[in-house]
């Protein structure tokens, strides 16, 4: 075998119903130029697609967008699907239009960061960065 | 996990260690020596690798997607490899093979994974020979191959499948004329995708045109509407037709062999590059003079 060539890959997609996919598109974009592997999935996915493709494609982290305000019920619905196949060390990320007092319930959900409009993009990449090296080390 | 539980799920069909797997093969893990050395020979050697590739736009995801459907009604288990360019600047990349697969994303028996180039200029990934082998190895077959999108020169899918599908749409200007000396003289089956579009029968014929000067017998086209799954049916028929005929004449054993060789080439290439890239460098040779004496000697001196 030659050099270890090991890359960070995430998965990026938009659980339920919401088709505004900007800010994940956006998000998958940056996570590229900052040398992520990015697996896009698109719109319109069920947490059980999100777990499965997520799975097979081996990645170290899951990237969930929603704008619709469904997050409540899909975000979770997302860590209990991977959790359900057997996955259940996959990070997931979240971000979206997401009140302050609905982040504290999802990260009690397991959701591992929250991101809402404005936050910095490096600190995006950053939370990525670390949750691929946590997972990737444990 | 171990390669020993890593083997076990293979055996099992456990799409967590076959996405594992790929994984450590494809970052050059030290494990992946073990797990490539104790993958079932015998199922690699009877599946049935499926290429399609084709320039940007023309359709090869829909169509795979297509592919999928139709080969699911005979409930056959597949295995698909997507790739995609790695950015040459950030070696980050869009993987968005699978948006249009989705549809597949909870069957059991389609497994998929999208893999990046990582540098390499051929139309796959270094380590997509590799992946195959791991599906086939689970019982995957066809395991269809999914090439990025291409111009000229990016020939390595013709060399790793069994059979391989040109798929072209009409509207995408010049590509017929770029890939005159090129893919079209070497894909085993022309595809026209999005046949309900104007210009499709036009570009069909110029296909045609284009092919029958190198041999004797015109290449028939295949025409689909991969959105709405028209001739998906028909196309699958050819590939078993082909396939069956590369069986019996000893063309896929001839092809096999040659993958395998150019892919033993291409490691060794693969793993010496690093070694004579520090040689070179070490060197630090004077910028006037031509570079292949330059290799020449370095080489007789190695």
């Amino acid at each position: 075998m030659t050099d270890k060539t090991k890359k960070n890959r995430v998965l990026v997609g938009k659980p339920g119903l919401d088709g505004h996919d900007r800010g994940a598109k956006f998000i998958a974009h940056a996570l590229r130029d900052a040398g992520f592997e990015v697996v896009y999935t698109g719109i319109r996915r069920s947490p059980e697609e999100i777990a499965a493709a997520a799975i097979q494609e081996d990645v170290d982290a899951v990237g969930l967008s929603s704008l619709s305000g469904a997050h409540m019920r899909l975000f979770p619905a997302v860590v209990e699907a991977l959790a359900k196949a057997g996955a259940p060390e996959i990070p997931v990320l979240g971000g979206g239009v997401i009140p302050d007092e609905d982040i504290v319930a999802l990260k009690a959900a397991g959701i591992v960061e929250i991101f809402t409009p404005g936050t910095p993009v490096d600190k995006i990449i950053n939370a990525f960065k670390d949750a691929c090296e946590k997972k990737s080390g444990g | 996990m171990t390669i020993d539980r890593l083997l076990e799920g293979l055996k099992a069909w456990d799409p967590r260690a076959i996405g594992r797997a790929i994984s450590l093969v494809e970052n050059g893990d030290e494990s992946a020596q073990e797990l490539l050395s104790a993958l079932d020979e015998d199922l690699i050697a009877r599946a049935t690798i499926l290429g399609i590739t084709g320039p940007p736009g023309a359709g090869k995801s829909t169509l795979t997607n297509g592919i999928i459907s139709q080969l699911r009604g005979s409930h056959k288990r597949i295995g698909i490899i997507a790739i995609d360019p790695s950015s040459p600047i950030s070696g980050g990349a869009i993987l968005g093979d699978r948006i249009r697969m989705m549809q597949h994303a909870t069957d059991k028996d389609v497994v998929m994974r999208s893999m990046a180039t990582r540098g390499r200029l051929g139309g796959l990934c270094a380590t997509a020979g590799a992946a195959v082998r791991i599906m086939a190895s689970c019982g995957c077959s066809p395991i269809i191959i999914e090439t990025v999108g291409v111009g000229q020169s990016e020939m390595d899918i013709i060399r790793l499948a069994d059979i391989t599908l040109l798929v072209l749409a009409p509207g995408l200007g010049d590509d017929i004329q770029a890939m005159k000396a090129g893919l079209l003289e070497v894909a085993d089956i022309l595809v026209v995708n999005k046949a309900d579009c104007k210009g499709a029968d036009i570009l069909a014929m110029d296909l045609e045109a284009v092919t029958r000067k190198g041999s004797g017998t015109p290449t028939q086209v295949s025409m689909t509407v991969a959105t709405e799954s028209k001739g998906i049916a028909e196309l699958l028929e050819r590939i078993d037709k082909v396939d069956k005929e590369h069986r019996d004449s000893g063309e896929r054993q001839k092809r096999r062999r040659g993958a395998h060789d150019q892919e033993v080439l291409d490691w060794c290439l693969e793993m010496l590059r690093p070694k004579l890239l520090a040689e070179i460098t070490r060197r630090n040779l004077p910028l006037p003079g031509d570079p292949r004496l330059k290799a020449k000697k370095i080489l007789e001196e190695q």
